[in-house]
């Protein structure tokens, strides 16, 4: 399946030498494609955003360029490493920090970081203060000779972040990094990964399916079956969807979206919230709305377009809807076959 | 926020390290660190490291006690509960099966010890492993001298058992055992790693696990001297590697039991066609097949998807 835009897809060059480098990447397992010929660059220092449902193939892109899986076609570059060529050096200059939790339970958050920096390398004499350092940025450093097993879902993820950047990476992948997390914690864990970034020159690749973590990137890339649909910063991305997002809750949806097209020459949508207008002006817009509408209205809301309106309007799907089971039973299946072989 | 400055600070330090470091030396810190947290998680499983024991000592009371009493009145003129004898020095049969059980403890700890790969597949920790700048092979050769230092413990713990059922250990004896346990603890679980480097589950582990635990256990010689039998057992006996492991196993235990070396001998060792095998070249052959198994596993985690 292709789909087709009328929207000019936008890039913003990057304008230095490009520190992530794809081109045409293809990843298949069997039958199923999950990526298909993907093209990225990401300039250094920046903070990318990989936004897609789940099953869009953004799991997959990372790991190949952390060198866990190999792709089927196409090239892609790291830190000016060639990920299928020169997989150590690639692997030397990344941070990760996984989907699912990768941590040794039965470890205390200490011995987890100490295990971390003799793998990577971290020499002697600076190893003890960088491992305090992260942990007290991410707000452990009281727990630090806790078992793992002990921590909640939140501290395990701040853990995992912590490991991440221990090692001084020069580009972090964060892979889903705070899902699951509260707002707040949320919040806080970019907070101090914008200062880090400044402060050690790092460049950020990220994937998420949520939309108010994609704000915190500066350029994002929108994936929808393992093809890139749109490129951006969130305002270019936004400014797709154009103007504002009306929303009027009505006594009869169907019958007001009907006659607010016919009357407003506008293309108006049904949705569990109510009859949905993108309009360039939203506080013209709804007394006019009121005036035509012969079905009473409940409530109106305008607002600026969020992300998911751009998802949306690209693929006339919103993101949450979960049409990823039957990939994710495929790749499952193919994993399956892989391990019996 | 002042720990940001230190964070930057120490970030150009560890960068200019990554460089500066040659690989070999990257390779020997990450074996040591993969073998180090084995160690640590064995020390803390307390039940893991008393149930691993239970078993052998299970093995040991129940066939021990049970056989020796039934074969001794079976074989009634040798009295008592003499279960083997040679021109009248005589080795108890729980005193015969107890390296085949020393051999056991290390046996089950060395294959189950190298579950912890699939474990740590299934729990991601094998992930963090995989993704890290090191070859390879140091995961291969860190699991597997992880798993050979916590059966050769297990086994050296096993060793406590000797004097309460008469068999006297000198720790010249002690000495002697200690790289015999090593190198059957190191060529199962090379082997167990190999396995596990390619499961992608639990169960399937579990399974091959019990198919070829249990068979490779009987045919050793652990329970039973490997004289006299059916033609078609002698085969599989003759081809089972832990046989290798077990003869010498039981010379150097035994050598100190009381019994004559030469009825010691004549029970502990495998044969090939009447000649005894020498355990020096028993070993020699069991480390050989130690470091194919461990080559299989480097190739085996080399593999990417």
């Amino acid at each position: 399946m292709t789909i087709s835009l009328d929207l000019p897809v936008t890039t913003t060059a990057p304008e230095r030498e490009p520190v992530i480098a794809v081109r045409g990447l293809v990843k298949t397992y069997g039958k199923v494609e999950a990526v298909r010929g993907i093209d990225l660059a990401v300039a250094p220092g920046e903070i990318f955003g990989f936004l897609g449902p789940n099953g869009a193939g953004k799991t997959t892109t990372i790991q190949i360029l952390c060198t866990l899986l190999r792709a089927t076609a196409g090239e892609a570059s790291v830190a000016g490493f060639d990920v299928d060529r020169d997989p150590d050096a690639v692997r030397s200059c990344i941070g990760l920090v996984f989907q699912d939790p990768s941590l040794d339970q039965d470890l205390t958050a200490r011995e987890n970081l100490e295990f971390h920096a003799i793998i990577y390398n971290v020499p002697r004499s600076v190893r003890r203060r960088r491992i305090d350092a992260v942990l007290e940025m991410v707000g452990l450093h009281d727990r630090a000779s806790a078992p793992v097993k002990t921590f909640s879902g939140g501290m395990k993820r701040r853990l995992e972040i912590a490991r991440g950047i221990l090692h001084a990476p020069q580009v972090l992948f964060l892979d889903e990094p705070t899902q699951g997390l509260d707002p707040q914690t949320r919040a806080h864990i970019w907070q101090y990964l914008g200062e880090l970034r400044r402060a050690e020159d790092i460049t950020i690749f990220m994937t998420t399916h949520y939309m108010d973590e994609a704000e915190y990137c500066e350029r994002i890339a929108i994936i929808d079956h393992g093809s890139i649909v749109a490129q951006g910063t969130p305002d270019q991305l936004k400014g797709m969807v154009g103007g504002d997002v009306v929303t009027a809750g009505t006594a009869d949806d169907s019958a007001a979206a009907a006659e607010v097209s016919a009357k407003l020459d506008v293309n108006a949508t049904v949705t569990p919230d109510g009859v949905r207008v993108e309009v360039a002006d939203g506080a013209a817009f709804v007394p006019r709305l009121i005036q035509v509408l012969s079905v009473p209205v409940n409530s109106v809301t305008i607002r600026r377009p969020s992300l998911d309106d751009v998802f949306l309007k690209l693929t006339g799907r919103a993101i949450r809807d979960d049409e990823a089971g039957s990939m994710d039973q495929l790749r499952a299946m193919a994993q399956m076959w892989r391990g019996r072989r | 926020m002042d720990t940001i400055a230190e964070l930057a600070r120490d970030a150009v330090a560890i960068r200019q390290q990554e460089v500066r470091t040659p690989r070999w030396q990257r390779t020997l810190r990450a074996i040591y660190v993969i073998w180090y947290r084995d160690l640590i998680r064995y020390a803390r499983d307390r039940t893991r490291l008393v149930a691993s024991l239970a078993q052998p000592l299970l093995f040991l009371v129940v066939f021990g006690v049970g056989l020796s009493s039934s074969l001794g009145s079976v074989g009634g003129g040798r009295g008592g509960s003499a279960a083997f004898s040679t021109g009248g020095a005589s080795l108890s049969y729980i005193q015969y099966i107890y390296p085949g059980v020393v051999g056991m403890a290390v046996l089950f700890t060395a294959m189950f010890s190298s579950m912890s790969i699939v474990w740590d597949r299934e729990f991601g920790f094998l992930k963090e492993i995989l993704v890290a700048p090191i070859d390879r092979s140091a995961v291969a050769i860190g699991k597997a001298l992880g798993g050979a230092t916590q059966a050769m413990l297990q086994g050296l713990i096993m060793l406590a058992v000797g004097p309460i059922i008469g068999v006297h250990l000198t720790p010249l004896t002690v000495v002697e055992v200690i790289p015999i346990l090593f190198l059957i603890a190191f060529t199962l679980t090379a082997f167990g790693v190999a396995i596990a480097a390619r499961m992608r589950s639990m169960q399937g582990f579990q399974v091959i696990m019990n198919f070829l635990l249990m068979p490779v256990f009987f045919l050793s010689g652990s329970l039973f001297p490997l004289v006299g039998l059916p033609a078609w057992m002698t085969v599989l006996t003759r081809i089972d590697p832990v046989a290798y492991g077990i003869a010498p196993l039981r010379t150097a235990v035994l050598s100190t039991s009381g019994a004559p070396g030469a009825v010691t001998r004549e029970l502990a060792s495998v044969t090939w066609f009447g000649w005894q095998v020498p355990s020096i070249l028993a070993l020699g052959m069991l480390s050989l097949l130690g470091s194919v198994f461990l080559g299989v596993a480097i190739r085996a985690f080399r593999v990417r998807d």
